[in-house]
């Protein structure tokens, strides 16, 4: 048996933190599914080697400091206006790759219109939807993604879907549109699914360099501290409530 | 058939302790340190080294990339056609 100091050398590095995520540690709370998908999104870029064109579109919510963790070029959206500001980047510089990052709050409530229409036109960018379902950044109120008997802080008992309404599904909603190529939901509970989140990333930003239009890549994710969980219980509690109403896989693939 | 002997290196400044490497690890070999860093977290560590098989999953799942991995193969005394 080799020493496990021996080991320890740089001939054989299997997995390092990528160049591309930069030293600040992240805000986020200990577990956070954002993190896992920015480190993704970094890899990819950076195995891509498209770090010089890439426009990333930050949002409103626990996310909106990404442009301090990945080293690309950024821009800060108001509120849901990410895919408007997507479309005007990549019309102005349609040789740059295009992509916004975005939550449940931010795509699905405030952002609806504009993330319908984005798609709707066909836009030649990626869009990256982080689906918690819940407001994490604002202290756990109810969104529209939020699972029928759910609780969070604007509704302890549960969502009572009588009163508050239905889950939006908006990925199903989206796959509709003509505009859109690529529309897949993925989660990162497991290392098995990080992989395959990874693969659905790289493939949207391949889209884009072929021109097909708008690709979606939903990651279902966890809250832990809007769901007063641990991370562990978390991804298990997604895996067993989430994941039936928002189920896994490609939903649409032209 | 070569077996494969691995190591991690946590950075135990940046890791918050959130224990999804310890439930990511096959063969249990990440555990969560009884001290806290800087910032009152229980750090992973490596508690039992000699399992680990150096297959990433820990650091692909670690939310802050906080993980490096290494690996070698060990060749056994027979060697084994393949």
């Amino acid at each position: 048996m080799a020493d496990t100091y021996t080991i320890i050398s740089p001939e054989n590095l299997v997995y390092k933190k990528t160049d591309l995520l930069l030293d600040n540690v992240m805000h986020y709370c200990p577990g956070c599914s954002h993190g896992t998908v920015h480190k993704l999104i970094a890899e990819v870029i950076d195995e891509m080697g498209i770090q010089e064109s890439t426009i990333g579109i930050a949002p409103v919510g626990c996310s909106v400091l990404a442009y301090n963790y990945i080293d690309i070029d950024w821009q800060e959206a108001a509120h849901g206006r990410a895919p408007a500001l997507a479309t005007a980047v990549k019309r102005l510089m349609p040789d740059k790759i295009v992509f916004s990052y975005q939550g449940d709050g931010d795509l699905a409530a405030i952002g609806t219109a504009e993330t319908i229409h984005a798609c709707n036109r066909g836009e030649n960018i990626v869009m990256v939807f982080i689906n918690n379902g819940i407001y994490g950044m604002t202290g756990g109120q109810m969104a529209p993604t939020t699972l029928p008997g759910m609780p969070a802080s604007t509704c302890p008992t549960g969502r009572d879907v009588k009163r508050d309404g239905n889950p939006l599904k908006i990925t199903e909603l989206l796959a509709q549109l003509p505009g859109t190529c690529f529309v897949t939901r993925h989660s990162v509970h497991t290392p098995g699914n990080v992989r395959k989140t990874k693969k659905a990333l790289r493939k949207a930003f391949e889209n884009q360099l072929a021109n097909k239009g708008t690709s979606l890549v939903e990651v279902v994710s966890t809250c832990s501290s809007g769901w007063k969980m641990t991370p562990v219980q978390s991804n298990k509690w997604m895996e067993e409530n989430m994941l039936p109403y928002y189920p896994l896989g490609d939903i649409k693939d032209e | 058939m070569a077996k494969a002997k691995g190591a991690i290196v946590v950075d135990t400044v940046t890791c918050k302790g959130c224990n999804i490497c310890v439930s990511a690890c096959p063969t249990q070999v990440i555990k969560l340190a009884d001290q806290v860093n800087g910032k009152g977290y229980h750090y992973a560590y490596m508690a039992n080294p000699d399992a680990c098989t150096g297959c990433s999953n820990c650091a692909i799942m670690c939310p802050d990339t906080c993980i490096t991995v290494y690996r070698v193969k060990q060749t056994s005394a027979e060697p084994t056609i393949h």
